[in-house]
């Protein structure tokens, strides 16, 4: 018999108080009424845990450092017995051949029945031989075990989008998960790295209903990513009544103003950060007077200055962004309108003269 | 004036765009108008206001401004497709023309020489000349459709999911640039593309009311399309 996640997190010593807390604040943080705190609670004490296996691809671990740093009062002790983490190369205990044994005894023991979490990306060039787990590429353990997994999470921005191993040019060609297996659901949770919170709470609801929450068009829970940090940004007001920084070291950085000036791109990046916050709800980097680099969408390692709203255009040279090139193409056009209208002048009144 | 003997004199006019249209353009030309100006003030705000927030709402005013010409040109394009079908035969020429006509491109040919000062007349029209059709299907019709579809949905990104604009245009359209701010960048674009659009139209519009036969400008603003025989009477 398997433990229940009740069990497992009073074995850990957690008391009955502090689980339905848990319990509560996992409900409210994935915006769910009141009656589901109840609801969480009960899945925990009669659910078995479902295993998951925690792979490493190309990546830079902040996620799993990001997720052992879930502000919830219980998340080292429980998040970390709750999920069944069977194998996670980066945490586990285990080592070498006993390591990956681990891999394929949860895949005969719970074929079909388990979640793959993926953080990191496989690369598919040069046959994969740019990331090597046990001897292997990455690729290879990633197809094998996705083909027993119930269900994928995509850690990550590397695993939802590639990130910065998949950056112009892509030399190994780094690939997000959702292009390599076709045949799962695949949730993405996006981020350099996710928000701890959000990363406890799509495992806790995946766990707690046996199925993903709602999804977005591009597979993000939309919880989660449905808004931009722009629309909730505590320095909103200042955006609405036009107070700008216009550089970090003047009075209105003092103040607190928006950052939009000075490239934030809050506007344009759905997560939570303007909500949940990072390390505990202390801060996140808007209140923290740098603006937002919009590590949670697609390709931003591509998306020019880390500090512009607009887009590079590359034709038009090294630093061109929409505004030049359309202004400059009106300038022209201008020029080239006063020109023809000299010319159609003098052409008239040369034809006058006739 | 040894030309102005080969073409006729004394044409009767002709009437070519009615009120609803005129009142489309000009309703159009004023909204066009705040959209650049706003939109502009948007991606570039004007210089920081100093003070409390509660003090001031300048970004709120200039992006109701915008939202609300927005809604006023998208709206009146769609009124304007309508108008393509029930109103008369020259309301449709920018939208649909038959370019598989050997003479649209004949006379294109002879209408861009006589802006290249290569052609000493004009040819004479009651409705659009070739060229300008030709600017006003593929810059206008298509750069203003671009601008409605991206505007939509960016205005549907702050109304949120669920709001009838994320639904019809952000939902999709955002997934398919990429992401947001890539839509954004497009959008700029596009109005830089109105903008040179807008520039090319008050010029030829002007120049073509001076030095072409037929009248123009006034045409817009009463319907009637007046000739002369040449435009140096």
């Amino acid at each position: 018999m398997v433990e229940t996640f009740y069990e497992v997190m009073r074995r850990q010593g957690i008391s009955r108080r502090s689980f339905l807390k848990y319990c509560s604040l996992t409900a409210a943080a994935l915006g769910l009424g009141p009656e589901f705190a109840g609801k969480i609670a009960h899945a925990m004490e009669t659910k078995p845990r479902i295993p998951v296996l925690w792979l490493h691809g190309l990546e830079c671990t902040c996620c799993s450092e990001s997720f052992i740093r879930s502000a919830h009062p219980l998340a080292k002790d429980v998040i970390l017995s709750m999920v069944s983490l069977d194998y996670d190369d980066l945490i586990m205990a285990a080592a070498g051949t006993q390591a990956e044994a681990i891999i394929d005894e949860t895949i005969e023991k719970y074929d079909g029945n388990f979640i793959l979490a993926v953080e990191g990306n496989p690369p598919l060039n040069q046959d994969g031989m740019s990331c090597i787990i046990a001897g292997k590429p990455f690729v290879e353990q990633l197809r094998h075990v996705a083909e027993h997994c119930k269900a994928i999470i995509s850690w990550g921005s590397c695993a939802s989008y590639g990130c910065v191993q998949a950056a112009r040019p892509n030399p190994t060609r780094a690939t997000p998960v959702h292009k390599v297996i076709h045949d799962k659901p695949i949730i993405k949770v996006p981020g350099c790295p996710p928000i701890a919170e959000v990363m406890t709470a799509v495992v806790t609801y995946i766990l707690t209903f046996e199925r993903f929450p709602e999804l977005d068009r591009q597979g993000r829970p939309k919880m989660f990513y449905s808004q931009r940090i722009h629309d909730k940004c505590y320095r909103r007001p200042h955006f609405d009544a036009g107070q700008f920084v216009e550089s970090f070291d003047d009075e209105g950085a003092r103040k607190g103003y928006c950052l939009y000036k000075v490239g934030c791109k809050g506007p344009t990046t759905y997560n939570a950060c303007s909500t949940i916050r990072w390390n505990e709800g202390t801060s996140f980097p808007i209140q923290a007077g740098h603006g937002c680099i919009g590590c949670s969408e697609d390709g931003f390692w591509d998306k020019g200055s880390w500090y512009a709203r607009l887009t590079d255009i590359h034709q038009f040279g090294v630093e061109s962004n929409a505004d030049k090139v359309g202004g400059t193409a009106a300038a022209v056009v201008g020029t080239a309108i006063a020109a023809h209208a000299a010319i159609s002048a003098v052409k008239r009144a040369q034809r006058k003269g006739e | 004036m040894s030309n102005s003997a080969l073409v006729p004199h004394n044409e009767p006019s002709v009437y070519v765009y009615e009120a609803p249209l005129r009142l489309w353009h000009w309703i159009n030309a004023l909204g066009i108008t705040v959209l650049a100006i706003t939109g502009y003030f948007i991606g570039s705000p004007p210089p920081a206001l100093s003070g409390e927030a509660s003090e001031h709402f300048l970004m709120g005013y200039i992006r109701f401004a915008h939202f609300a010409a927005g809604y006023i040109v998208g709206i009146g394009f769609a009124f304007r497709l309508y108008w393509a079908i029930v109103g008369n035969e020259h309301a449709r020429e920018i939208f649909f023309h038959n370019i598989l006509r050997a003479s649209y491109w004949k006379e294109l040919w002879h209408e861009l020489r006589w802006y290249l000062f290569l052609e000493k007349e004009p040819k004479q029209y009651d409705g659009h000349n070739p060229l300008a059709i030709f600017i006003m299907h593929w810059f206008f019709v298509w750069g203003i459709t671009f601008m409605i579809f991206t505007g939509f949905a960016l205005y549907g990104e702050g109304t949120g999911p669920g709001s009838w604009a994320h639904s019809l245009f952000s939902s999709w359209l955002i997934p398919l640039f990429g992401q947001s701010q890539d839509v954004h960048t497009w959008h700029h674009l596009g109005m830089w593309l109105i903008v040179v659009f807008v520039m090319i139209h008050v010029y030829v519009a002007v120049r073509e009311d001076i030095m072409s036969k037929q009248s123009i400008i006034s045409s817009m603003i009463s319907g009637w399309r007046n000739f002369r025989s040449s435009g140096n009477d």
